[in-house]
C-alpha cells in the first residue's frame, strides 16, 4: 500500500521525452506552470490540455500513473473549489447557505482553479516520471549556478536533493518492513480513535528515526572516506550537452509561449 | 500459490511461481535460496502479511486469508521474525519491548509477565538487563531480545528470516543453539530461512531449496546434499564435507551419499576402514 506513493517516482521506459536534457525539461515545466496562470479562458485550457496530452503520449508513461498523483491532492482540490465557490462576490447568486453565498462567478472560478491545479500536478509529475533523480538534480544544480555569486549554495542544494530523493524509496521500504514487523507482533494501525491511532504510530516512528540517523551517519562516513569535499574542483562523469532535439524542444517551448500570449490577447 | 508484485505495470515481477509445499507440525525446516529467490516473499505469506495473487495458504486446514477478522490470531499463531529484527525495537526498556506483542493480544498483566520472562530466558537474556534500553545492547543481544518479542506471543509456528545475518561466528552459533532449544523444549514448528547451507544443515529435519521463485528441491538434508553439483548451478553450496564425500563416491569408494557433518563423516570413514582391515 505504501508503495503506491508516486511523488518523485521515475518511470523507466525509453521515449523522446525521457531522452531530452533535464535542463530543458525543468525550464519547460517552469514555463508551463507560469502559463497555466496566464491562461484565463476555457479555450485556452483546452489548447494547453491538448499539448499536454501530446507530450504525455510522447513520454510513453501510462496516464494511470499521473492520475495516481492527483489522488493524493484530491482533498486540496475539493477544499479550493468550495472556498472559491463561496468566497467570490458576483451578481448571479445561485443560493445562500447562512452567511455563505454561492455565485455563478464563484462556480466558474472554482472550475478554472481545479483545472489549473490538476494540470499543474500532471505536468510537474511528468517531469519526475520522465527524468531520473540524478539527471534532475544535475539539471537543477546547473540552472542554479548563476545564483551562486549571490550566495546560493547550488551544489549543496543539489546534493541534498539527490540524497533526499535517493532515500525516499529506501525509507518507504523501511517503513513497509517495520510496519510488517510490528503487525507480526499484533500491532493494529487501522482501528481505534485518533489518539489510539497516533499512539500506534510510535512503534513505527521510533525505529524509522533510529534507522534514518544510522543511515545518515553511514552515508556521511562513506562519502568522506571517498574524499568528498563539496563543489570545488569537482568534475562530472556525465557532462550535460545540449543535442539537436534539445534545441528543437527549446524552439517549441518558445512557440508555446508566443501562442499563450496570443490566446491571452484574443480571448 | 503464486505471487506477482505490481501486476500490470512496468515494475511487474513474478516473485513466487506455483509454490506447493506442506510442512508437518513440529518439524524444523530450513528454507534456503539465493538472494532474490523468493524466500522472504514466501514467508510473508505464511502469516498473511501479504496475500497470494492466486492460491491459498492453509494453517491446520484453514485458509488464513479467508476471514479478515482472524488476521490477528493468525499472526499470533504464526510468529514471524524478520531479517535484522533488532531494527523493530522501539520501547524504553527491554522488558517493555518484549511485552509489546503479548499486550497487543489483550492478555492479563500476570500472563504477560510470565511470557516475557519465559521467552527472555529461552533466548538467554538475563534479568539484569530487563530495565536497560534496547538501544544500549550489543548486536547479538538486541537480536535475542527481538526474537523474544515474537516468541512471547507463543506461536505454534516460528518463522525466522536469516536470524544469523551480520553476526560474528559466536553470536551466530548462540542464536542457532537458542533456536534449537526452542524447537526442542516448546515443540513448535520452526522454519529457518538462510542462504548458508552450513548453518542450516546441522539443525534441520528437512530442507526446501528455492530458486527463481520456485521450489527447486524439497527433502532431508542428506537427500539435498547428494546433489551438491546441482546446488552449485543455482548459486548455492553444500557443506564442505558433502563435497569430499561426493568426490570419494566418484572415485569409487563405497561411501553413502549425503554425509554432511564431521561427526557422521568420522563414523562412516572409521567403519569403512574397519571393513577394509577385515
Amino acid at each position: 500500500m505504501i508503495r503506491d506513493i508516486t511523488i518523485g517516482q521515475y518511470y523507466p521506459v525509453t521515449s523522446l521525452v525521457h531522452s531530452l536534457d533535464a535542463r530543458v525539461k525543468i525550464l519547460a515545466v517552469l514555463v508551463y506552470i507560469i502559463t497555466l496562470f496566464l491562461v484565463d479562458s476555457f479555450i485556452g485550457y483546452a489548447v494547453v490540455a491538448v499539448i499536454l496530452a501530446a507530450v504525455i503520449k510522447a513520454s510513453r508513461v501510462p496516464f494511470k500513473f499521473m492520475v495516481k498523483g492527483i489522488k493524493g491532492i484530491i482533498l486540496i482540490l475539493v477544499f479550493t473549489a468550495v472556498i472559491n465557490v463561496f468566497s467570490t462576490k458576483g451578481e448571479n447568486v445561485l443560493f445562500t447557505l447562512g452567511v455563505f453565498t454561492a455565485t455563478m462567478e464563484g462556480v466558474l472560478l472554482a472550475i478554472k482553479m481545479v483545472i489549473r491545479l490538476t494540470m499543474l500536478i500532471i505536468g510537474s509529475s511528468l517531469l519526475t516520471l520522465t527524468t531520473s533523480p540524478i539527471e534532475l538534480t544535475d539539471g537543477i544544480e546547473y540552472i542554479l549556478k548563476p545564483f551562486k555569486k549571490i550566495g546560493v549554495p547550488s551544489h549543496e542544494i543539489a546534493m541534498m536533493m539527490s540524497i533526499a530523493l535517493r532515500f525516499i524509496p529506501t525509507l518507504l521500504d523501511e517503513t513497509d518492513k517495520i510496519m510488517k514487523a510490528q503487525q507480526a507482533r499484533g500491532a493494529d494501525f487501522e482501528t481505534g480513535n485518533i489518539i489510539q491511532r497516533a499512539k500506534s504510530l510510535i512503534p513505527i516512528l521510533v525505529p524509522l528515526f533510529v534507522s534514518a540517523f544510522r543511515r545518515a551517519e553511514e552515508l556521511a562516513m562513506a562519502m568522506e572516506a571517498r574524499c568528498y569535499h563539496g563543489d570545488e574542483n569537482r568534475t562530472r562523469m556525465n557532462e550535460m550537452k545540449l543535442k539537436g532535439k534539445d534545441i528543437a524542444a527549446f524552439v517549441l517551448v518558445g512557440l508555446y509561449i508566443l501562442m499563450i500570449i496570443v490566446l491571452r490577447i484574443v480571448f | 500459490m503464486t505471487h506477482i508484485y505490481s501486476e500490470g505495470t512496468a515494475f511487474e515481477k513474478k516473485a513466487l511461481d506455483d509454490i506447493n509445499i506442506e510442512i508437518e507440525d513440529g518439524r524444523f525446516v530450513g528454507l534456503i535460496g539465493h538472494t532474490g529467490s523468493g524466500k522472504s516473499t514466501l514467508i510473508q505469506h505464511l502469516n498473511a502479511l501479504i496475500k497470494p495473487t492466486s492460491g491459498e495458504i492453509l494453517l491446520n486446514g484453514e485458509d488464513i486469508n479467508a476471514d479478515k477478522s482472524k488476521l490477528r490470531s493468525v499472526r499470533q499463531r504464526v510468529g514471524l521474525v524478520f531479517q535484522y529484527p533488532e531494527h523493530q525495537l522501539f520501547e524504553m526498556t527491554v522488558y517493555k519491548d518484549v511485552a509489546y506483542g503479548p499486550s497487543n493480544m489483550g492478555l492479563t498483566k500476570e500472563e504477560i509477565d510470565r511470557r516475557v520472562k519465559k521467552s527472555l530466558e529461552i533466548v538467554g537474556v538475563g534479568e539484569d538487563i530487563y530495565n536497560k534500553s534496547p538501544f544500549e545492547l550489543s548486536g547479538g543481544q538486541k537480536r535475542r531480545v527481538a526474537i523474544a518479542g515474537v516468541l512471547a506471543m507463543e506461536p505454534e509456528v516460528l518463522v525466522l528470516d536469516e536470524p544469523t545475518a551480520g553476526l560474528d561466528p559466536k553470536g551466530r552459533d548462540d542464536i542457532l543453539e537458542a533456536i534449537k532449544t526452542m524447537h526442542a523444549s516448546l515443540g513448535i514448528t520452526v522454519i529457518l530461512v538462510s542462504h548458508s547451507m552450513e548453518d542450516v544443515a546441522r539443525y534441520v529435519d528437512e530442507i526446501i531449496v528455492m530458486h527463481k521463485g520456485r521450489v527447486a528441491y524439497h527433502g532431508s538434508p542428506a537427500q539435498i546434499f547428494c546433489k551438491a553439483d546441482e546446488l552449485e548451478n543455482i548459486g548455492l553450496a553444500a557443506p564442505q564435507i558433502s563435497y569430499v564425500f561426493n568426490k570419494l563416491m566418484e572415485e569409487g569408494v563405497p561411501v553413502p551419499c549425503g554425509v554432511f557433518t564431521t561427526e557422521e563423516a568420522t563414523k562412516v570413514l572409521y567403519d569403512l576402514l574397519k571393513q577394509v582391515e577385515k
